[in-house]
């Protein structure tokens, strides 16, 4: 790790002062302390913002929750609202990591967590994400991990968060404070795709601090699954992950939210897709039918080329299991 | 593994400065670099190796140690981060010559071959049973997976914990 001074911020104002470009914000550490050792990111100076106010999950006006940015993925996974409410946002973040790292992980810092394209951790190789212009090793080089939707030539990465694969199906909004006031951004506009500049992962500005997570009211707790494709089945990131999420009446789709990860540089979702099966009858053949459009566009790479099959296969098991689902919290 | 005592600070950033840690139960204040890992200022600085660095990315679990009763990976946090936390080691766990149930429980069920995975291992499941989320041995499993075993003795760590869940009552028999 580079050298760096260390400052603890108690109010969003301080944390914000002291934010310049040299300057990062540190929540739980796992992946910048991580990314620092392995030279890929440095800091002048680390702002923790552990010991800012947002640590608790409140009942919104609008009938959703407020999640504190500063809780840790095991308290936000466990807590009694979103066991209750939000199922499937437990379920996802349960679905990541480790239970170590669950507790330092924190709500904020998942969100910005980088990709674990290995080039990107690897500085004796070109990466454009890392070292802007500088190419892309993975478009010709191993890409099993990579994205098949959404990419651009200068980058395939995938992003690789659980949680946030459901914050995108449940059309979560993100809170944020910066120098000049506050403002929300709806979660599918947060991340981005990589286009030509692909160091940006997301649409925050430097200087901004992420505060809280705000979740509407309807959690799909009747009928929702998490379904996450890995090498082994715990502490392994996704090779496809789905969240679905449906509602029902009798046995027509009223409503329906399909998100996928390890399959873009964002959690993909497609409403236009969806929209397509609303008003259907939850069969797998209409099942089917939405697989094959969200995968319409996608494009192989080699090693990653089977990711195209096995994201339709995980739709339609996804969905199939969230049409008989039941929440027993 | 990058030593510590290796960097230069930029201008402006004074390379170390005294913290205090509060560790099984004593305060020990000691000056350090702040890009010194909690994992480093108990190995480097204050001679506790019980905690064993692995891999130093949070990907095996060695370095486990308990903060305010949870568990963490002391590998990817900063020593000056825990100032006023409570950190629990191995070292912390045994009353006097009495060893904790889950230390016992390893050694009757033979639950390690080279040892060196063990200290994590058992602060793990310290943790675990503190959370109270694991009620059968296919949920210990689950939620034990962030500390792996080269040595493969996975079976028997898991018997040696649910042995002591059974004693006190915690897992469905
Ligand atoms: C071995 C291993 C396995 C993993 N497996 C999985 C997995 O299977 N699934 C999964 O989803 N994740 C996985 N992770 C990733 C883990 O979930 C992330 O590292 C974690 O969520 C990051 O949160 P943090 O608080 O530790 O972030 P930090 O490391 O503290 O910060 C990450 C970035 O976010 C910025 N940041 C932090 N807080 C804020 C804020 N409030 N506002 C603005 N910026 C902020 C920091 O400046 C930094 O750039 C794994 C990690 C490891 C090490
Ligand atoms: S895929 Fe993206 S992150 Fe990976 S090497 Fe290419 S530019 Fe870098
Ligand atoms: S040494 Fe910390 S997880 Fe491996
Ligand atoms: S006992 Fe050797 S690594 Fe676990």
């Amino acid at each position: 790790m580079n050298p760096f001074a260390y400052t603890r911020a108690y109010g969003v104002d301080t944390a914000l002062d002291e934010k310049t470009d040299v300057a990062q914000y540190i929540g739980g550490g796992t992946n910048l302390i991580d990314l620092m050792k392995e030279d890929v990111m440095h800091s002048e100076l680390l702002i923790d913002v552990n010991h800012l106010p947002f640590h608790t999950i409140e009942e919104t006006e609008a009938g959703g929750v407020r999640l504190g940015a500063m809780m840790t993925n095991a308290e936000t996974a466990y807590h009694p609202l979103i066991e209750e409410r939000y199922p499937l946002l437990s379920k996802a973040i349960l679905s990541g990591a480790s239970p170590q790292l669950r507790n330092m992980a924190t709500n904020g810092g998942n969100l910005m967590q980088r990709t674990r394209c290995y080039y990107f951790y690897d500085t004796a190789t070109p990466c454009n994400k890392r070292q802007p212009g500088s190419g892309c090793s993975a478009i010709n080089g191993f890409n099993r991990i990579h994205a098949i939707l959404g990419t651009s030539s200068e980058c395939i990465a995938t992003h690789p968060s659980d949680m946030c694969v459901a914050l995108a199906a449940l059309d979560a909004v993100v809170h944020v404070s910066g120098k000049n006031g506050k403002r929300t951004i709806p979660f599918t506009e947060f991340h981005r795709l990589p286009e030509l500049n692909p160091e940006k992962d997301n649409t925050l500005q430097s200087d901004e601090l992420i505060t809280e997570i705000e979740l509407p009211a309807e959690g799909f707790k009747d009928h929702f699954t998490y379904i996450k494709i890995r090498d082994r089945q715990s502490y392994a990131f996704a090779l496809v992950s789905v969240a679905a999420a449906l509602q029902l009446d009798g046995d027509t789709v009223r409503d329906v939210r399909i998100a996928l990860g390890g399959v873009a540089h964002k959690p993909w979702r497609d409403q236009g897709a969806e929209s397509l099966l609303k008003g259907k009858k939850a069969t797998e053949e209409n099942f089917e039918q939405v697989a094959e459009t969200i995968l319409a566009n996608a494009q192989g790479f080699g090693h990653n080329t089977f990711k195209i099959e096995l994201a339709k296969r995980a739709i339609i098991r996804a969905l199939s299991e969230a049409l008989v689902n039941q929440h027993h919290a | 593994m990058s030593l510590i005592f290796e960097s230069e600070a930029p201008a402006g950033v004074s390379s170390t400065s005294p913290i205090t840690l509060k560790i099984n139960g004593s305060e020990k204040q000691f000056p350090i670099a702040p890009w010194t890992t909690l994992l480093d200022a108990l190995r480097e600085h204050l001679d506790m190796t019980g905690t064993k660095k692995g891999c130093d990315h949070g990907q095996c679990g060695a370095c486990t140690v308990l903060v305010n009763g949870k568990r963490i990976n002391s590998c990817l946090t900063l020593a000056v981060m825990q100032e006023g936390n409570d950190i629990q080691t191995i070292e912390g766990l045994s009353k006097g010559e009495q060893l904790h149930p889950l230390q016992e429980a390893f050694i009757e069920h033979d639950a390690f071959q080279c040892g060196y995975c063990t200290p994590g291992q058992i602060c793990s499941a310290v943790g675990l049973m503190n959370e109270g989320k694991a009620h059968n041995a296919s949920e210990i499993r689950e939620l034990m997976s962030g500390n792996l075993c080269r040595c493969g003795a996975y079976t028997n760590i898991v018997d040696a914990i649910e042995d002591v869940m059974k004693k006190e009552g915690r897992v469905n028999q």
